[in-house]
């Protein structure tokens, strides 16, 4: 570890400390519709639409809502996939993907997974890439912002049969919170040469031509496309999906450390700021600033392992292997850390290259269940079931039914919690048994003994958490892994959203419990640190043998 | 029902215990715990598998499959040992009681009148609104209010005390009990039981454990233990497709086996807390009626856990109940000896707690001893309602009287006297104070007054500042006017007061905190406190109390100790704590036995993985073995614990957290550490 | 709710799937040309390359940058592809950056080290002072971003393209 990589680490996460507050207290306004900035568009976009601004929702209708929506975007995606061949802007002529990547692409961005199956620059067209990627990278980030302020309603509503209104929650989302801040993300990363046009991709001669099976290749295609607005979004809406095949790695989409710096800080912006939203929204601002803390005490030790790790290699620069040069280690130690934290599954290096410990860390942190910082929104709320578990066990240790944030918690919310962190880490588990026990799972391995086991695990951990990012040794393009990935994909996303919803329900229908001097306080070092560890072993002892099957023995092999 | 302290571990209750643990391996009763029946399950197929192996070679010894197989049946053994003992006082305690509950003739009544026909009828056939006769001698046949007579009762059936009490129609002593026996006198009462639904009844099964229903919070808590089972089932699961593959990538090694698989499982999921989880509730009711409290449901022990409002009669619970004389204040010019020896002279007779107070008093602070009143030649004259005063007449025509301020000031009056500015100063202060004023005096002259107050018994106020510290108010309930009440209120330190209290007034009180969002605990013993009893959310009636009252309530207590509340809040409280510091233990303990089993399991596959044997556990084998074993004698380790309850300490709730996450957390995660090498080492020494 | 579903994807497929990159195109390509297409590097009105993009060089008398893991052929930037699995590096002299493929296969940069590393067979190659490469390097050698941000580095496309101006200018003379 050097002195100025330290330094990067410290400058970035003071500067996400320092912008996270403002942000999330300006989301908070957004939500409680303090801001009414662009209200004749916003009541323009409700007249078209014919939505009723007054209108409640319950929590069935909000959570039918989300899923009618989510089915309507998962069709317009799929199909301008599979028609992308008899549609306009493909200048390259592609042709339509096939039925199960364009599945499994659609799932995957309308889950906010973004897993990507397919190389972007050789399969999509401008206008899947636009009309279809593109705005599934909005509106799946606001779906699970809606979701998260839906549940933070559940807290601070009074007995009340209603959550909130789907419609007005994401529009507010893309239009307050989203749009603007893609906007001069955008702006800034094509300054530094992140590419935005509509050219068909360009030949130029290469330096020195190349023999490749006895023909010489004089040329070189660069591609070209609307790749800023893109990667923007894709960066702020914890999505991940690339415009080009090596996301964030390629120089296209990530061509300067500064480029690296800004797409760095907006994955990880939102989902920090939200922590203070929360902490705004429900009235204690202690209660969000718990949350932040219990985050960055798994983050930052991951972060430094994961650094540490990846410095230990031979040559004063650290393991090179699968990164940039213009990032360094430092750089992409961050990046991956971050990414899969928060579930953005972008990637500005290749995390199979790393070694075997510094690989560890994004899978164990995806593997966490995508709670520390986690997706935009879905970090709130993942977190918060892992609170209402804590609070619990620990409402339980003192001697009295819990409360969390004024209200008790029983029994349907211990199922609905426990469900929210069962489901996820089952559909890992059951789909890595199943990829490594068929031969169409085992077939799509091209990397020897334990990091083959890694592979399979890292794709099953991040699709069902909706990471999105992956070990590519994998080859995942297949109907097998298009299809199961898929799955795992939707039961990750639904199979939570779900009992979020229905708890967020079921809590805004309670009375409230005033505060006692028998309250457990829910902020404050010992239930921070009771929430770590509540994390960290409920992943931990899920995952270990699976962990010690995968990058363990093949670090402790490679150290022999 | 004997309120004395049992040891937890005679040997009858453990001869019962031993062989339920044996019945309950019943899988129809093993799977109302899915925790439990999972290790059922478990210990099957691994016996299964033994049988298997005497046929066929499995890929490992016999020996090692049967002493897992035997550990994983004594876990279960063990758990279902745990339940058995905190059944077996109950059991005990049920068959004391459904003795008492022998068929009896009973003497039914056609009408309300005892001069009707009467009828022999089986206890057994009597129904609601029957009457019944009971004469000295007889039986109670059933629940029943008395509608006319009066009796002694011996209830110690019920009750364990053996002092008869008053039964008689009308008012607050009306409700007599089935199974308790009438000793002197008769009475006629109606039947307000069907059979079957009877107080002994409802007691009996409450105290068997029959009747248990699964509390709220043991739901939730069984669905994160059902949660982290199906976690652990699959991550244990998963293990056997992943060796497969992982054997095969690295070339070498076996993939674990079966015995391996459903080894760690057990290990893994909660078993600690789910062998013990039923023992700490039936525990739990236990302790309610060690304090000679019948809980109505498992539901209203927990919620006595959550209380957060306390609702405390006045009399009897805060103050002794009575008034008692705490100041002479002579009037002007007058000795305050004077006035001592005349207020102990008027009172000699009186019987009443305030007077003997009134001698107590004179005999303390003045020295002033006790005389026989017929002895100093003196006549009792005793209080009327005419005169509101008493005192004493002296052969020489002299006269004592003390009362109440207006009435003495009439007498003194009548007599040419006057009643004197600085007295009458005095009095409105000690009711200003809270206290009651009386004044003596003797014939034209006033002597002075004499405070009467309410006190406050020791230590309530340093128990009302735990309850507090605890994060439970307390408020006081007297039908006293606002100004005493404040005064009472101060002194016993409670956090409010309601005066003046009416039934109407109470009920509204406790609506309004339970709106609040509050949980409100209240004893009661009237039928006018029926309503609100009903209403509170832990609702105490009195055994002495009437059936309303009873009924309305989710508790008895038997002793009829108003200050019960406190002691039946801290064992709800204890319920909860017991479970979920070892839910904290039993997770926490899994680290341990994740390092012991798994570089064993995959030892063959990568060698290396010898590193993560942190304990250096002796062979795969035992580091396995002694995991399973360590897993089980926890539980047998623990039952103790799960018995008696944590120590419940009135702490701030985050101060409580503390201790007990590092007693049960950090304890948990080291212990097993400790006690795997040890078993690993207690192996190989026997082995060898 | 279908209806209201409908429309409003419809609603926001417009505004964030065509007014906004729309939007940003036209923004980007006033401000900031250049970049939004690509970054290419014209000589004598004639596109050489991009700035951005690596290009494979195997001549001795050119700097080499990184192994590239694209398929079929190395630098194939029609469809970028990253390394999947990290070498055990044995040798220590060679710097790691020369050893090791980059993520995206078509990574513009090496490290100065490695420039440095080259620079002796270089300039035997093309037969010009060592010290002319490494003054060449040097210049070539873009810092930490500023100063702190990212790692120094050296554009091998940029650095060959000068290295062949250079070459010229001697010739020349």
């Amino acid at each position: 570890m050097t002195v100025n990589g330290l330094l990067q680490i410290a400058i970035f996460l003071t500067v996400v400390g320092l912008l996270a507050k403002p942000l999330g207290n300006y989301i908070a306004l957004v939500y409680d519709a303090k801001i009414s900035g662009l209200s004749r568009l916003e009541r323009l976009i409700y007249r078209i639409c014919g939505v009723h601004a007054e209108e409640e929702m319950s929590w069935r209708t909000y959570a039918s809502a989300v899923i009618v929506f989510s089915v309507a975007g998962f069709a317009v995606v799929f199909l301008l996939q599979l028609f992308q061949g008899f549609l306009p802007l493909n200048p390259q002529g592609f042709k339509g993907v096939s039925f199960d990547s364009s599945f499994n692409t659609a799932v995957s961005f309308v889950t906010n997974t973004n897993w990507q199956g397919y190389g972007g620059e050789a399969t999509m067209s401008y206008l899947t890439q636009m009309m279809g990627l593109c705005v599934q990278n909005f509106l799946s980030a606001a779906t699970g912002m809606a979701i998260m302020v839906a549940l933070i309603r559940g807290f601070t509503r009074r007995n009340s049969k209603t959550i909130g209104n789907f419609w007005l929650d994401i529009t507010h989302t893309i239009l307050y919170i989203l749009l603007p801040l893609s906007i001069l993300l955008a702006i800034a990363l094509v300054s530094q040469g992140v590419i935005q046009n509509f050219n068909a991709y360009r030949s130029v001669p290469l330096m020195q031509p190349l023999t490749y099976n006895d023909s010489s290749i004089t040329q070189q295609v660069l591609p070209g496309g609307p790749a800023a607005s893109q990667v923007a979004i894709k960066q702020l809406g914890t999505n991940g999906g690339g415009f080009f095949n090596t996301n964030s790695a390629h120089p296209y989409e990530n061509p300067t450390p500064l480029s690296n710096f800004l797409e760095l800080l907006a994955i990880i912006l939102i989902p920090a700021s939200l922590c203070y939203t929360f902490g705004s929204m429900v009235g204690d601002k202690r209660q969000g600033r718990t949350l932040l803390a219990a985050m960055l005490i798994i983050f930052i030790p991951l972060l430094m392992f994961c650094y540490y790790s990846e410095m230990q290699d031979i040559g004063s620069a650290g393991n090179m292997e699968g990164k940039e040069a213009r990032f360094g280690v430092v750089n992409s130690a961050l990046w991956a850390t971050a990414t899969a934290a928060t579930s953005n599954g972008s990637v500005d290096s290749m995390h199979d290259s790393f070694t075997p410990l510094g690989g560890l860390v994004p899978l164990l942190l995806i593997q966490l269940g995508e709670v520390v910082f986690g997706g935009v929104g879905s970090g709130i709320y993942g977190i918060l079931a892992f609170a209402i578990v804590t609070v619990f066990v620990s409402g339980l240790m003192i001697g009295r039914t819990p409360e969390y944030l004024g209200k008790k918690i029983e029994a349907f919310e211990m199922q609905m919690a426990t469900l929210v962190i069962l489901i996820p880490c089952s559909v890992v588990l059951v789909g890595t048994a199943i990829a490594v026990a068929t031969d169409s799972g085992t077939a799509g391995v091209a990397n020897p003994g334990a990091h083959g086991f890694s592979e399979i695990l890292y794709a099953f951990s991040s699709t069902a958490n909706n990471n999105g990012s992956a070990f590519g040794g994998l080859s995942v393009n297949t109907p097998f892994y298009n299809t199961i990935l898929g799955v795992s994909m939707l039961i990750g996303r639904f199979g939570v959203i779900i009992p979020i919803l229905m708890m967020a329900g079921a809590l805004a229908d309670k009375k409230h419990v005033p505060v006692s001097s028998g309250t457990l306080p829910t902020h404050g070092l010992l239930f921070i640190l009771f929430l770590t560890s509540m994390i960290i072993i409920v992943g931990g002892l899920t995952f270990f043998p699976a962990l010690t099957l995968g990058p363990i023995a093949e670090h402790l092999k490679s150290i022999k | 029902m004997r309120k004395t302290k049992q040891n937890l571990f005679r040997w009858p209750l453990i001869r019962i215990a031993i062989i339920e643990s044996f019945t309950k391996l019943n899988p129809r009763y093993q799977i109302r715990n899915p925790v439990m029946f999972v290790v059922e399950v478990g210990s099957t197929l691994t016996t299964a598998l033994l049988v298997y192996s005497f046929f066929v070679p499995i890929g490992e010894s016999t020996s090692f499959t049967l002493q897992v197989c035997l550990w994983l049946w004594f876990t279960l053994i063990f758990a279902n040992f745990a339940e058995s003992m905190a059944e077996g006082r109950g059991k005990a305690q049920a068959e004391t009681l459904r003795s008492s509950r022998k068929d009896i003739q009973a003497k039914k009544l056609t009408t309300s009148s005892r001069d009707s026909k009467i009828t022999y009828i089986a206890s057994s056939k009597l129904k609601v609104g029957d009457y019944v006769l009971v004469e000295a001698g007889d039986t109670i046949p059933s629940d029943g209010e008395v509608i006319e007579g009066i009796a002694s009762v011996n209830e110690s059936a019920v009750t364990g005390e053996s002092a008869p009490v008053i039964r008689e129609s009308g008012g607050d002593r009306s409700a007599v009990t089935g199974g308790t026996m009438v000793i002197s006198d008769w009475l006629v009462i109606v039947i307000t039981a069907n059979p079957g639904e009877t107080f002994m009844d409802k007691m009996i099964s409450m105290v068997e454990g029959a009747k248990r229903q699964k509390t709220p919070n043991e739901i939730a808590l069984n669905t994160l233990l059902s949660g982290l089972t199906l976690v652990f089932l699959l991550a244990t699961v998963t293990i056997v497709p992943f060796s497969i593959f992982s054997a095969k990538v690295s070339a070498q090694g076996t993939p674990v086996t079966i015995t391996i698989v459903t080894a760690l499982l057990v290990c893994l999921i909660p078993t600690t807390i789910g062998g013990l989880l039923s023992a700490i509730g039936i525990a739990g009711m236990d302790r309610m009626i060690q304090a000679n409290v019948i809980a109505m449901s498992g539901k209203a022990v927990e919620a006595a856990g959550d209380v957060d409002v306390l609702l405390l009669d006045k009399t009897g619970t805060i103050t002794f109940g009575n008034r008692q004389a705490t100041e002479f204040i002579p009037a002007l010019g007058m000795d305050v000896k004077t006035l001592a020896d005349a207020a102990q002279i008027s009172s000699l007779a009186d019987e009443t707690p305030e007077g003997r107070s009134i001698v107590v008093l004179a005999k303390e602070t003045y020295g002033i001893r006790e005389r026989d009143i017929r002895a100093i030649g003196a006549k009792f004259v005793p209080f009327s309602a005419n005169t509101r005063m008493s005192g004493v007449d002296f052969q020489d025509g002299r006269q004592i009287r003390k009362g109440a301020a207006d009435a003495v000031d009439e007498y003194v009056q009548k007599q040419g006297g006057t009643f004197p500015n600085g007295i009458k100063k005095a009095v409105e202060s000690i009711a200003r104070e809270g206290g009651t004023p009386l004044v003596v005096a003797e014939g034209k002259r006033v002597l002075g007054a004499i405070r009467l107050k309410d006190v406050v018994k020791g230590g309530i106020k340093e128990r009302f500042a735990q309850l507090r510290r605890m994060g439970i108010k307390t408020v006081m309930i007297t039908g006293d006017n606002q100004l005493t009440a404040a005064a009472v209120a101060a002194d016993a330190g409670v956090d409010d007061f309601l005066a003046q209290a009416t039934p109407e007034a109470k009920l509204k009180l406790i609506r309004q905190y339970q709106a609040g969002g509050k949980l409100v605990a209240m004893t009661g013993d009237g039928t006018n406190d029926a309503p609100a009893l009903a209403q509170a959310d832990v609702a105490v009636a009195m055994n002495t109390g009437t059936q309303a009252a009873k009924e309305a309530g989710n508790m008895v207590d038997l002793d009829s100790n108003p200050t019960k509340l406190i002691e039946i809040v801290e064992i709800g409280k204890q319920l909860l704590m017991t479970r979920g510091t070892l839910t904290t233990f039993s997770v926490a303990n899994d680290i341990a036995k994740y390092f012991a089993i798994l570089p064993a399991a995959f030892l063959s596959i990568y060698p290396e993985l010898s590193v993560l044997n942190i304990m250096h556990l002796s062979t795969p084998q035992n580091a396995i073995l002694s995991a399973v074993i360590f897993n089980a004698l926890i539980i047998i380790a623990l039952i103790p614990l799960a018995l008696k309850g944590i120590k419940y300490r009135p702490l701030g709730a985050d101060i409580l957290l503390r201790n007990n996450l590092l007693i049960y957390g950090l304890g948990g995660l080291i212990t097993p550490f400790i006690g795997i090498k040890l078993i690993d080492t207690l192996i190989g020494e026997f082995l060898l | 709710m279908i209806r209201t579903s409908i429309t409003i994807l419809i609603v926001f497929t417009i505004i964030t799937g065509l007014i906004y990159p729309l939007a940003i195109t036209g923004i980007v390509q006033l401000l900031f040309p250049f970049q939004a297409n690509g970054s290419i590097i014209v000589k004598n009105g004639q596109a050489v390359g991009s700035a951005l993009i690596g290009q494979p060089f195997s001549e001795p008398k050119y700097f080499w940058g990184r192994p590239s893991a694209t398929t079929p052929y190395p630098y194939n930037a029609s469809l970028s592809s990253g390394s999947n699995l990290r070498k055990n590096i044995k040798v220590a002299d060679i710097p790691v950056d020369l050893m090791t493929a980059s993520g995206s296969g078509l990574d513009p940069h090496i490290s100065p080290a490695a420039a440095k590393y080259q620079v002796q067979r270089v300039a035997k190659s093309i037969g010009i002072d060592e010290s002319k490469v490494y003054a060449l390097v040097d210049t070539y050698t873009q810092q930490r971003q500023l100063g702190v941000l990212g790692e120094p580095v050296v554009n091998v496309l940029k650095l060959n393209l000068a290295l062949i101006e250079e070459e010229k200018n001697r010739i020349k003379k």
